[in-house]
């Protein structure tokens, strides 16, 4: 064969591949500095023993019939925060994303004469929309806290807002990744823009805004966590109190909670896919 | 009428431009009696929910289905909330069964469009722009993916559904023996000017074979379509992103 005895070529990629790891190295390494992260610390003999006393207080869990019955109430009610905040997050999220999104844009087709209007009126909607994502959900949390009290509504709120922007964004991107002639088509036909939106977009993406919308709302769960240490309501604030009192078994069965949810999450994410690809 | 010419000629910009889809960068354009890019936007609204267009790959989402495709025709007539309890359950089920039905497709009434091949995708895309009854009716080759056979139904169904409404079929085609048999007025296209505008009885061969002379030396028809233009031109398939010309 004649190829046998030609020099191989090199790969031409091999240059720009080795300075894009030395880059990549280059930025990690300060990054990795500035967050004081030091693996030996972990092998430390006393931050080991200290870490093991942490731990083995949370074996057993607790597992008395009157804080199974709290768990279970702080449970439904973190469930409840969560779904209540998404549902939330996604009548602001979702207009929002729609108002943004240009394949929805009867401006641009043409384009119209005043196409850089619509564009313009765009911009202060993403703005809205980084502005929500911007601040932390704890942030928020504290904020609502201050306004509407101790409990799982300031919770509802924080989740609400900060999703939204998050939400926002995301659907927006889905939107616009997907085939945008079936609405575009209808918007040169003369539909409304939710109809193009009904029934030129949603068919197209659904699988995705669904699994996504799903993977928030587990996320939601998670955050309610957090939040529930500033007082935000759900099965956050029953682990600080726990924490506070150094009752490792409470905290440890809240946890296998959490996890439960977790998973519960996932099954109905899965369900979801599996019904409506 | 029926406009033909070579790949690159403009029939797919011109069409854009009629259907409002495309503002034409010189020169102007007045479609009943007004300038649509002039127009303020509820009164564009209404002048395009009159035009219907054939779209050459059907631009219908996958997970639709068949009757809730035809159905969206008519979103542009259709108030804000008639058009979202159609999306629960389709309010006018005989309606698209019977524009259907026009191009022998109503047993696929209920099925996904992802399930359909595309030539019938192609079809429903028709049947759609049945239902809507524009008063213009735009169809950029409305029958590349269909055979012979169908292509002759489906250019049939829309010209006769033209003159007994009597309103305005606007179709490129790509196939001149099915623009001679169904159009009164054959427009010929290329490089973006009009070669002739002229009756078929009065296109002659030699006519088309100058109005072809860049893409080959054969006119392209139906049956010796395949063989006649080896690679002249890429055969539309439904899916294909719309080739602005």
């Amino acid at each position: 064969m004649s190829a046998a005895v030609l020099p191989v070529p090199r790969d031409p990629a091999l240059g720009t591949r080795l300075v894009l790891v030395a880059v990549a190295l280059l930025l990690l390494w300060p990054a990795i500095e500035l967050a004081e992260f030091d693996p030996r610390k972990l092998a430390d003999p006393g931050t080991l023993a200290v870490m093991g006393r942490f731990l083995s207080t949370f074996f057993p869990p607790a597992t008395s019939p009157e804080f199974l019955a709290l768990v279970l109430r702080s449970t439904i009610e973190t469930l409840a925060l969560a779904t209540a905040g998404m549902t939330l997050a996604v009548l602001l999220g979702l207009p929002l994303a729609m108002l943004v999104s240009e394949s929805l844009s009867t401006s641009r087709i043409g384009p119209a004469r005043h196409a850089w209007l619509g564009l313009a009126a765009r911009l202060p909607v993403r703005a809205v929309l980084i502005f929500m994502r911007s601040i932390p959900e704890i942030v928020w949390a504290l904020l609502f806290v201050r306004a509407v009290g101790l409990g799982a509504a300031a919770g509802v709120l924080a989740i609400g807002i900060s999703y939204a922007g998050m939400l926002g964004k995301v659907y927006f991107e889905i939107f616009e990744s997907g085939d945008t002639r079936p609405a575009r088509a209808l918007l040169e036909s003369g539909s409304a823009r939710v109809h193009a939106f009904a029934y030129g977009i949603v068919p197209v993406a659904l699988p995705e805004l669904v699994s996504y919308t799903v993977y928030r709302w587990e996320c939601a769960i998670r955050a309610s966590v957090v939040m529930g240490f500033v007082g935000a309501g759900g099965l956050g604030q029953q682990m600080e109190l726990s924490m506070r009192m150094l009752a490792g078994g409470e905290v440890a069965t809240m946890l296998l909670a959490f996890l439960a949810l977790v998973m519960i999450a996932d099954g109905v994410s899965a369900l979801l896919r599996r019904v409506l690809v | 009428m029926a406009v033909i010419g070579p790949s690159g000629a403009g029939k797919t910009s011109l069409l854009r431009v009629l259907g409002t889809a495309l503002r034409p960068t010189r020169g102007g354009l007045t479609i009943g009696g007004s300038d649509p890019w002039r127009l303020a936007r509820p009164a564009l609204r209404r002048l395009r929910a009159r035009i219907g267009t054939v779209h050459q790959a059907p631009p219908l989402p996958p997970r639709q289905r068949v009757v809730t495709a035809v159905l969206a025709g008519r979103l542009g007539a259709w108030g804000f909330w008639k058009g979202f309890a159609s999306l629960a359950h389709p309010l006018d089920i005989a309606g698209a069964r019977a524009a259907l039905a026009r191009l022998d497709l109503d047993e696929r009434l209920f099925d996904r469009c992802d399930r359909l091949s595309g030539g019938q995708l192609q079809r429903v895309g028709v049947a759609r722009v049945l239902y809507q009854r524009p008063d213009l009716i735009l169809a950029d080759e409305p029958v590349s993916a269909l055979d012979p056979q169908l292509s002759d139904l489906t250019v049939g169904v829309l010209a006769t559904e033209a003159q007994a409404r009597g309103v305005s079929l606007v179709a490129s085609l790509h196939a001149v023996d099915l623009a001679l048999k169904w159009f009164p007025r054959i427009i010929g296209l290329r490089d973006g000017t009009i070669a002739f505008d002229l009756p078929p009885a009065r296109v002659t061969r030699p006519m088309l074979r100058e109005l072809y002379a860049a893409e080959s030396r054969v006119v392209p028809t139906q049956d010796n379509e395949p063989v006649a233009l080896p690679d002249a031109r890429p055969r539309a398939v439904a899916g294909a992103p719309p080739l602005c010309r």
